[in-house]
């Protein structure tokens, strides 16, 4: 099979940007940084109640985004998907198109839109209703993940609803089921796959975030990935945060592999209970 | 098929041709690679070298921290022929080896330095480093919101300014200001006074609207905000902008800093950043490159081009009073572990 071959530039990717990059990380997690040897101290330190904190507050944020993201992405797919298929494309346009934009500038508008002078604000002060403090809250810094990965939640679930043969939904109707057993019983349980690397796809990137909470939270919601890239440029590497920084990147590794396995799970599950992809 | 494929390739030749012979058909027989701050060279004197130096095929790229700048020269492929880092950052990478000495007898502009910003502490023989700019620190304040004098940083932690006050995100200047109000050295590697100085911080923090970098500026032009801890340069560029605005370097002291143009030892172009150095030397071009980006020069002979209205100007060209009260940084050794770790818990509380 020559076929075989074309995996090659596949294997080379993952070897030097993926598999390469991740021993590096195991390398500086697991080493000192004065003489190179094996040490648990870069481990034990990212480990701190200070670090901690910041973990929680990033996974408190990435699952309260999530949460948003499906509930505002779900119902949106499922109207894109009832949809003729080419009013769906124009309107799925809609928010694809922002993406294209650097996800920077997308953000700094946010900043014009939440400023204590910013559009809201003008808006507020004009209907004589008086200021209110958006910018630089954590309320902004979630705003800005879910509106940046909103798009990540929608495209896997109209996907599958859009794939979703009609008949299902037509023997479940001609069986007797109400309009809301059809989606309770039948749609919603077919797209749960769809549902799950919904998920993934938010969760993931919202946990790892930085710059978010920098620009929208005014740095002081100090996030993990935050966290992460201030060990490897601040501190540097001379005092030793390169290696802290390879440490608090690889729990976040673990933290992340766990819940691909948890998602993996489900979707898994559900394949068996008779998903027809 | 092979018309196509001819066609392509007369066109790229075409191409090709004219890149050889733009900039004025002179054959770029020297490169320059160029590492500077953002917004920190006027752009018309960039243009101005190149159409000198028409030979010259100048490569310019922005960098927003001293710290990525360290980086990007530690890179053992680095490619930079010219630096703009700042005094305790040469310190750093003197003791690294990252330099190349400086000739100054090449430099035929080098006399019009001020005396006074040679031989300071960071290169007491000056030779690494040519003088580039300097500033001070001090307290951007809106007079439309503040009403009581602003000549102390004690007015940052004043509650009636609550989520109106924007602090520096970065490390040194934001423990400087609190190191100072204690009365303490900035350079200090005394643990206890680093404690008591993110104590104080941590105190403040409640008030703190937002730590950000150069989006202050732009921030405290709008009314966003009260007060903001600026470099001056930063702050003589927004009291143009919004003339609501005012500079003050606190009455305790604050921090005074000095940018230098420096020589990579790792530099495969070093007579082309000898005559970059030189040109931004020059008394006219220094001149023009102050009036644009605000920050004040230690060229003499620029400061006698320069309009009278910009040497009355308190920010840009601070009394000898003011400088004497402010103090340098200086490369702390291991004690910066302390600093980073006080500065890390009070960002992630």
């Amino acid at each position: 099979m020559k076929r075989k071959y074309f995996a090659i530039p596949y294997a080379v990717w993952m070897l030097v940007l993926i598999i390469a990059p991740m021993i590096l990380i195991m390398m500086y997690a697991f080493t000192g940084q004065a003489d190179g040897a094996f040490t648990l101290d870069n481990i034990k330190e990212a480990l701190n109640p200070v670090y901690m904190k910041v973990l929680l507050r990033s996974l408190e944020l990435a699952v309260i985004s999530t949460v948003i993201c499906l509930f505002l992405g779900y119902p949106i797919a499922y109207f894109l998907s009832r949809m003729p298929a080419r009013r769906a494309a124009i309107l799925s346009m809609l928010f694809i198109v922002p993406m294209w934009m650097n996800f920077l500038l997308r953000t700094y508008a946010w900043m014009n839109i939440l400023d204590t002078n910013g559009l809201i604000n003008q808006l507020l002060v004009a209907l004589d209703l008086g200021r209110v403090k958006l910018m630089n809250t954590q309320g902004a810094v979630v705003v800005g993940m879910v509106y940046n990965y909103l798009p990540f939640m929608i495209l896997p679930i109209y996907n599958i609803l859009q794939k979703m043969p009609k008949e299902s939904i037509e023997a479940a109707q001609d069986l007797g089921s109400t309009d809301r057993q059809v989606f309770t019983k039948v749609v919603f349980p077919l797209s749960i796959p769809g549902v799950i690397s919904g998920i993934t796809m938010v969760f993931i990137p919202t946990i790892t975030t930085f710059a978010i909470s920098r620009l929208l939270g005014g740095s002081q919601f100090m996030l993990y990935g935050d966290l992460i890239e201030n060990q490897f440029l601040s501190v540097g590497q001379a005092n030793g945060g390169w290696h802290v920084g390879a440490a608090l990147s690889f729990i976040m590794m673990v933290l992340v592999f766990i819940c691909m396995a948890i998602a993996n799970h489900f979707d898994k599950g559900e394949e068996n209970g008779g998903t027809m992809i | 098929m092979k018309k196509i494929a001819l066609l392509l390739t007369a066109v790229l030749l075409a191409v090709a041709l004219v890149g050889c012979t733009g900039g004025g058909g002179v054959e770029k027989t020297m490169s320059l690679y160029v590492l500077n701050w953002g917004d920190y060279i006027d752009e018309e004197i960039l243009e101005a070298f190149r159409k000198e130096y028409s030979y010259i095929d100048v490569h310019y790229d922005t960098m927003t921290s001293n710290e990525e700048m360290i980086i990007r020269l530690q890179s053992t492929d680095s490619i930079y022929d010219l630096c703009f880092p700042s005094d305790y950052i040469i310190t750093k990478l003197i003791k690294q080896g990252l330099l190349a000495e400086v000739d100054t007898s090449r430099l035929t502009n080098y006399g019009n330095i001020d005396k006074r910003f040679l031989s300071l502490e960071f290169d007491p023989e000056n030779r690494y480093s040519v003088p580039y700019h300097w500033g001070t620190v001090g307290i951007l304040y809106n007079t439309t919101m503040v009403d009581e004098p602003v000549n102390s940083w004690d007015i940052l932690w004043n509650e009636k300014y609550d989520d109106q006050i924007y602090m520096y995100d970065s490390v040194r200047d934001s423990m400087m200001v609190a190191l100072t109000k204690l009365g303490y050295s900035s350079n200090t590697t005394d643990e206890a006074q680093i404690l008591e100085a993110e104590a104080l911080l941590k105190q403040q923090k409640p008030l703190v609207a937002a730590y950000g970098t150069d989006d202050l500026r732009d921030r405290m032009i709008s009314g966003s905000g009260a007060l903001a801890v600026t470099y001056s340069g930063d702050a003589y560029a927004a009291v143009i902008e919004n003339p609501d605005l005012d500079f003050a370097v606190p009455d305790e002291g604050s921090n005074i800093w000095f940018d230098n143009m420096i020589i990579p030892k790792s530099s495969k172009n070093v007579d082309a950043a000898y005559l970059f150095i030189d040109y931004l030397l020059r008394a006219d071009v220094a001149a023009a490159n102050a009036s644009y980006i605000g920050y004040s020069t230690p060229n003499k002979a620029a400061m006698e081009l320069l309009d009278a209205e910009m040497l009355e100007n308190d920010v840009f060209n601070p009394s000898q009073d003011t400088i004497d009260r402010c103090n340098a940084f200086v490369d702390l050794g291991e004690a910066e572990k302390l600093y980073h770790s006080a500065w890390t818990r009070l960002k992630a509380e």
